[in-house]
């Protein structure tokens, strides 16, 4: 079976088409970068701290009595949501810093009722907003860190415009997948970010793939340009990217539809960032070392004086 | 052409077995079973085991299994019923002399317990539970040192008739002198204390100002947080929950996790609970320096009671709740230096009252001018006051609390006291139901996506995709041998890992077919193709993983809890999937097609 011929020659990277994709990324970025800025992520408790409990009921419970009554006892910025099933419940309370935790979760079980058996708690997560803080910190951090030890690895495979080529891609990636976050206010938690770092790895993979076969191209295809061996490159790992991207998603897709409420946000995170890693190893990651001026000298060693090797007997 | 030589086929095969026995374990399930740990982590002898299968069998239970497993005894039981049965039966007999708790233990075979082998660890996110994580105050357990030292200080002082004031502020002792000329003197009395505090000179002349080497204050922090450890890990003994977790996490954390614990909030006084008792005479005369008043709890009368401390809670060896002429009280045994201390006390103050002070402490968070302001809030009551009507030495009696508080008290002595306070950063209860509903939709999950991945596979690849699948199936058994054998929990995030694996690791081996296929059209012969695809397609591999992996590293160093467990999976399957999809591909690729003439190729 075959998806993809098995000779391509599409254009990929023709001046005119890197404009296009150039210009959509840029744009998807600047989105991204706005909503980041304007309406920010919407961060679970993980990050702010606060209190969540997930109620499991014996029939579809009503919200709107959920509130009143959460209301009526003294929690008026009770967030209160369905969390997969119409029985099950997640109630949302921000930090409040003159009540022990412990207390509070005592007050809020008494107002929904929670009797263990009509009502059941089925999860309390209580954190402190020092600890949301510390995560914070920690998660850019690591996405820092990991983004610089990747740069040092191309850079050690291959050469410095290929790096930057491919952090360029990464940061792409990450910033594009957290957008589609801002945007759709999709609920981020540390799962997301163990999301993200695993697309960094992941379209970093694909794109490393098609580094390779430019490396390879470089040395056998002398002679044509830069931009035209980056063009057979991806033509060549064309059908790779996107099978490997389809086995992906296939499980992802699974996950995502059978793996319940918790790990969908997880789920999500991956299937936007590996759409758009797929994407940006065809084209940003290329594209951006092409800008660079990366050239086959670049990768392949300078050869020693040819007349030497004719003189020898 | 393509064929392995025999030692490698062997090889392949015996890492093949080697998988499967180390992923055995994990097939047969758990059943209910009570285990029984020795006290202060003290380990069961095969005798005791015995007598414990005894008493079972007198309660008229016959355990399925009994065994002892790093120190703790197990006895696995057929079903709920006589596993409540068999938990009331050792309660009653050994009730707070053996940690007794209702667990699920795996229904292995004796032969596969023999060798050693063990079914991954579940996380708390899949079997329900309770996770904790405190933080100690380390400046309590800073100026609670210097509170020794003020009051050591001031006994040497004294006794050297220099007269002086000491205050405590700020990690520093102010010590302020009647007259300039005791200055040195006083030096002297602090360096016979502790040569290594550090003194500097006030500015009036007439003051000294002494403060904790860092080397002291580090060695403080850790000694503080070490006995923390201990008196936690006594206290969860103590509730009897199975498989306990406290760990030490960064400088000054605590990582408690109790799977199965349902009620956080029980816990929380357990936990947190810094309840302790002081035993001090009563200061008739009411001006004896240092004496101060305490309030007495309802009903209790306050008293201006001595500085001196006859004993207190940390010199309590043993204590039980108890009943004594039908008023609840708590059984208390000193050590040898406080029953000496209180042996001397009572010999020399018959007739004289002596009153017992409960002393508590929890955080408070309060808004002052509009800052945020934690604060250590310590009440001491006196809960009794009695006469000493005669001499006694280690073992005695208090009274004058709730059954519900002497319950409390007697646990939270015998596990010893907190060297200094803790207090709840982060805590998150998954209830057993949601544990168990997370395992299975991590299995469906992992299940559809595999079978789905192996359909397009074969569809795709024909003959070549049916071997790739074998080696995913594979990749599966080796990840589940691999976490058994490490014994890292498996949490969702970590399901979620393999399941992603799972997808990932169809990589190499679409790398590799494509490559074949592309050698193919390039009109090399189906060997050759086979041969140069294989080569060709390594370099890519190696760098795709490799990259891969260094997020997971990454990952694993920054992540807490749910994001490590997904680490561990990615990371280890990775690994796994390097030595499927490459070496165990080739195997079969080679087995099967290798060293034929062959017209064409499935793939």
């Amino acid at each position: 079976m075959r998806l993809i011929k098995d000779k391509t020659s599409i254009d990929f990277l023709g001046a005119k088409r890197r404009k296009v994709a150039v210009g959509l990324s840029l744009l998807l970025i600047l989105l991204s970068v706005a909503s980041l800025v304007d309406r920010g992520l919407a961060f679970g408790i993980d990050f702010t701290g606060g209190l969540l409990l997930e109620l499991g009921y014996d029939h579809p419970a009503d919200l709107d009595d959920i509130r009143a009554n959460l209301g009526a006892a003294g929690f008026p910025d009770a967030q209160v949501q369905r969390f997969g099933a119409d029985t099950d419940v997640l109630v949302r309370l921000p930090p409040h810093d003159d009540k022990e935790p412990a207390a509070i979760q005592a007050e809020l079980q008494s107002a929904l009722g929670v009797d263990g058996s009509s009502v059941v708690v089925r999860r309390v997560e209580s954190v402190s907003p020092q600890i949301g803080e510390e995560l914070t910190e920690q998660g850019g951090l690591a996405m820092i860190f990991a983004l610089l030890m990747i740069f040092g690895y191309v850079m050690f495979r291959f050469q410095w415009k290929f790096a930057a080529g491919a952090v360029a891609a990464l940061a792409h990636d990450v910033i594009i997948t957290l957008g589609f976050f801002s945007v759709f206010q999709w609920p981020f938690d540390l799962t997301v970010v163990a999301a993200v770092l695993a697309v960094i790895g992941y379209s970093l993979n694909d794109t490393v793939v098609v580094f390779d076969r430019v490396r390879e191209n470089f040395f056998k295809l002398r002679g044509t340009s830069a931009e035209d061996a980056m063009n057979v490159s991806v033509n060549e790992t064309l059908a790779r990217t996107i099978i490997t991207g389809l086995t992906t998603l296939i499980v992802l897709v699974a996950l995502l539809v059978l793996g319940g409420e918790s790990i969908a946000p997880f789920s999500i995170a991956l299937i936007v960032g590996i759409l758009v890693g797929t994407y940006s190893s065809i084209y940003t990651a290329s594209a951006a070392a092409l800008m660079l001026g990366v050239s086959p000298q670049d990768l392949i060693e300078p050869v020693k004086d040819p007349d030497l090797i004719d003189d020898l007997p | 052409m393509n064929k392995y030589p025999v030692w490698l086929n062997l090889l392949v095969l015996t890492i093949l077995v080697a998988g499967i026995v180390f992923a055995l374990p994990n097939v047969y399930g758990s059943a209910p079973a009570v285990q029984v740990a020795a006290p202060n982590d003290g380990v069961v002898s095969e005798s005791q085991l015995q007598e414990f299968v005894r008493i079972v069998g007198n309660a008229g239970v016959e355990p399925e299994a009994a065994y002892v497993k790093d120190g703790r005894a197990v006895l696995r039981f057929h079903n709920l019923n006589e596993q409540t049965v068999a938990n009331g039966a050792l309660r009653q007999t050994y009730e707070r002399r053996f940690g007794i708790a209702q667990t699920l233990a795996p229904r292995l075979p004796a032969w596969v317990r023999g060798l050693g082998l063990e079914p991954m660890s579940l996380g708390l996110d899949l079997r329900g539970g309770v996770y904790v994580l405190l933080e100690v105050d380390m400046d309590s357990a800073v100026s609670k040192r210097l509170e020794a030292y003020d009051e050591d200080l001031d006994e040497r002082l004294r006794g050297a008739g220099i007269r002086h004031r000491i205050d405590l502020e700020n990690r520093s002792l102010t010590i302020r002198l009647a007259s300039v000329d005791d200055v040195e003197a006083a030096r002297d009395v602090i360096r016979q204390a502790d040569a290594d505090l550090i003194i500097t000179d006030g500015a009036d002349g007439r003051s000294l100002r002494v403060r904790m080497t860092e080397a002291q204050i580090r060695e403080r922090e850790n000694l503080a947080i070490e006995q923390n450890i201990t008196t936690l890990r006594n206290r969860v003994n103590e509730l009897g929950v199975s498989e306990p977790i406290v760990q030490r996490q960064g400088a000054d954390r605590i990582v408690v996790q109790l799977p199965g614990v349902q009620d956080p909030t029980e816990l929380d006084k357990i936990l947190t609970a810094t309840a302790t008792l002081e035993f001090r005479l009563v200061d008739l005369t009411g001006d004896e320096p240092g004496s101060r008043r305490y309030p007495g709890r309802d009903g209790e009368a306050s008293q201006v009671l001595k500085r001196r401390i006859v004993a207190s809670g940390d010199q309590i060896v043993n204590a039980g709740a108890g009943f004594s002429q039908g008023q609840p009280v708590v059984n208390i045994q000193l050590d040898a230096a406080g029953g000496e201390s209180m042996l001397e006390t009572t010999q020399n103050n018959l007739q004289k009252p002596m009153s017992t002070v409960f002393i508590e402490t929890h955080r408070e968070t309060v808004t002052r001018n509009g800052v945020e302001e934690v604060r250590q809030v310590k009440t001491e009551e006196i809960i009794n006051t009695a006469t000493i009507r005669s001499v006694f030495k280690n073992n005695f009696q208090i009274s004058g609390i709730s059954q519900a508080e002497a319950h409390d008290l007697a646990l939270l002595l015998r596990a010893g006291a907190l060297a200094a306070p803790v207090y709840k950063v982060d805590e998150r209860t998954i209830g057993p139901t949601l544990g168990q509903e997370n395992i299975d939709r991590g299995f469906k999950a992992i299940t559809i996506g595999f079978l789905a991945v192996i359909v397009f596979t074969a569809l795709y690849y024909r003959w070549f995709g049916v071997i790739a699948s074998i080696a995913l199936f594979s990749n599966l058994v080796f990840i589940v041998a691999l976490l058994s054998l490490l014994q890292a929990s498996l949490t969702l995030p970590g399901i979620a890992g393999i399941v992603l694996t799972v997808g990932m690791a169809v990589d190499a081996n679409v790398l590799i077919f494509e490559r074949i296929r592309e050698e193919l059209v390039a009109g090399v012969t189906p060997q050759l193709a086979i041969n140069s695809g294989y080569e060709k397609a390594l370099s890519s591999i190696a760098d795709a993983n490799i990259t891969t992996l260094i997020a997971a590293i990454v990952l694993f160093a920054f992540g807490t809890g749910p994001v490590k467990g997904f680490a561990i999976t990615l990371s280890l399957g990775i690994i796994t999937s390097m030595f499927t999809a490459i070496v165990g591909t080739r195997t079969i690729v080679n087995l099967v097609f290798g060293g034929r003439r062959l017209e064409k190729l499935p793939v």
